[in-house]
């Protein structure tokens, strides 16, 4: 038997409601909800160069690069802000965050 | 009779869900991380398999590297105390599966609807035909220094926002701390820093 293109997009699809879910059952911890998150861009890539080498064409890869570019800015930004709210509330509950309303 | 290659995609995708599923459900934020970057790791085992080598090295060399660590930074740095997460876990487990059910069902529905129309491969603007005898890496150069070098050029400037606006969160000044500041240092003039006092003999100052 050959792997298809169902096959990776079945992973892709599992991977992605995995870290769907994580963002459900980690309310506390933001840095779980940042992982959750990667997961997901994950998912994605592994669509791409799935459909890239399925369809036969390069520039699936090329869109791969670029979202492994915006997913480490992106988790960067993210840890710092993460690192700025600990060092003004001493906690990381995402529950309390509406408190920067104001 | 299975052959290797789908065992080895097998294998991979096995692991890379169960160390997903590791991540969301792990306790300690510490192994979650670890979990995270064995999960990027048969990730990147996967694109081997799909033939994006390129992209499967700089998966490691980019999350691996820069990424899990940042997160194994902050989390040690933080120290978060987890006493309350297992309660957190059961009160949200109930819309999370809700939610994971319909997402995943959907998801499962859209993969086995899926056929690839006939005229898809009419659009193919980069065929995989075309780089025949060179290597990803060389290929993926080509076009992306070629073609996509305006939207390479985007990304670059996307990570050097990144990075001012991660010093400008993180950096801090703070009071009441001796600090050696070298401006001050080269700019003192002996006339302000040394002072001569006559005193006169048989008294004190």
């Amino acid at each position: 038997m050959t792997i298809s293109l169902d096959h990776y997009l079945i992973v892709a699809a599992l991977l992605f409601t995995v870290g769907g879910v994580g963002i459900f059952l980690n309310r506390r911890n933001v840095i779980v909800i940042l992982m959750s998150i990667e997961l997901m861009l994950l998912a994605v890539n592994i669509n791409f160069v799935a459909f890239s080498l399925y369809l036969g064409d390069l520039v699936g890869q090329i869109f791969a690069l670029f979202v492994l570019t915006v997913a480490a800015a992106e988790s960067a930004i993210g840890l710092a802000i993460l690192v700025v709210y600990f060092r003004n509330r001493g906690d990381i509950y995402v529950d309390d965050i509406t408190m920067l309303k104001g | 009779m299975i052959n290797v290659a789908a065992l080895t995609f097998y294998i991979l995708s096995g692991v890379l869900l169960t160390s997903a599923v590791m991540v969301v459900t792990s306790r300690n934020t510490v192994y979650a991380v670890l979990f995270l970057i064995l999960a990027f790791f048969n990730a990147s085992g996967l694109f081997v398999l799909a033939h994006a080598e390129f992209l499967a090295m700089i998966l490691v060399v980019v999350y691996v590297g820069a990424v899990a660590v940042l997160f194994l930074f902050v989390v040690m740095m933080l120290n978060v105390e987890l006493g309350s997460l297992r309660e957190s876990m059961r009160r949200y487990s109930l819309i999370g599966g809700l939610v994971g059910g319909i997402l995943g069902i959907e998801l499962m529905g859209v993969v086995i609807a899926w056929n690839t129309s006939p005229e898809a491969l009419d659009l193919t603007s980069a065929p995989l035909v075309n780089y025949n005898g060179m290597s990803n890496t060389q290929s993926l150069g080509n076009l992306l220094y070629t073609h996509y070098a305006l939207i390479f050029q985007g990304a670059g400037l996307i990570l050097l926002i990144a990075m001012i606006g991660a010093i400008v969160l993180t950096l801090r000044t703070r009071e009441g701390v001796k600090k050696q500041k070298l401006g001050d240092q080269i700019g003192r003039q002996a006339k302000e820093s040394v002072r001569l006092i006559d005193i006169p003999s048989g008294s004190g100052i």
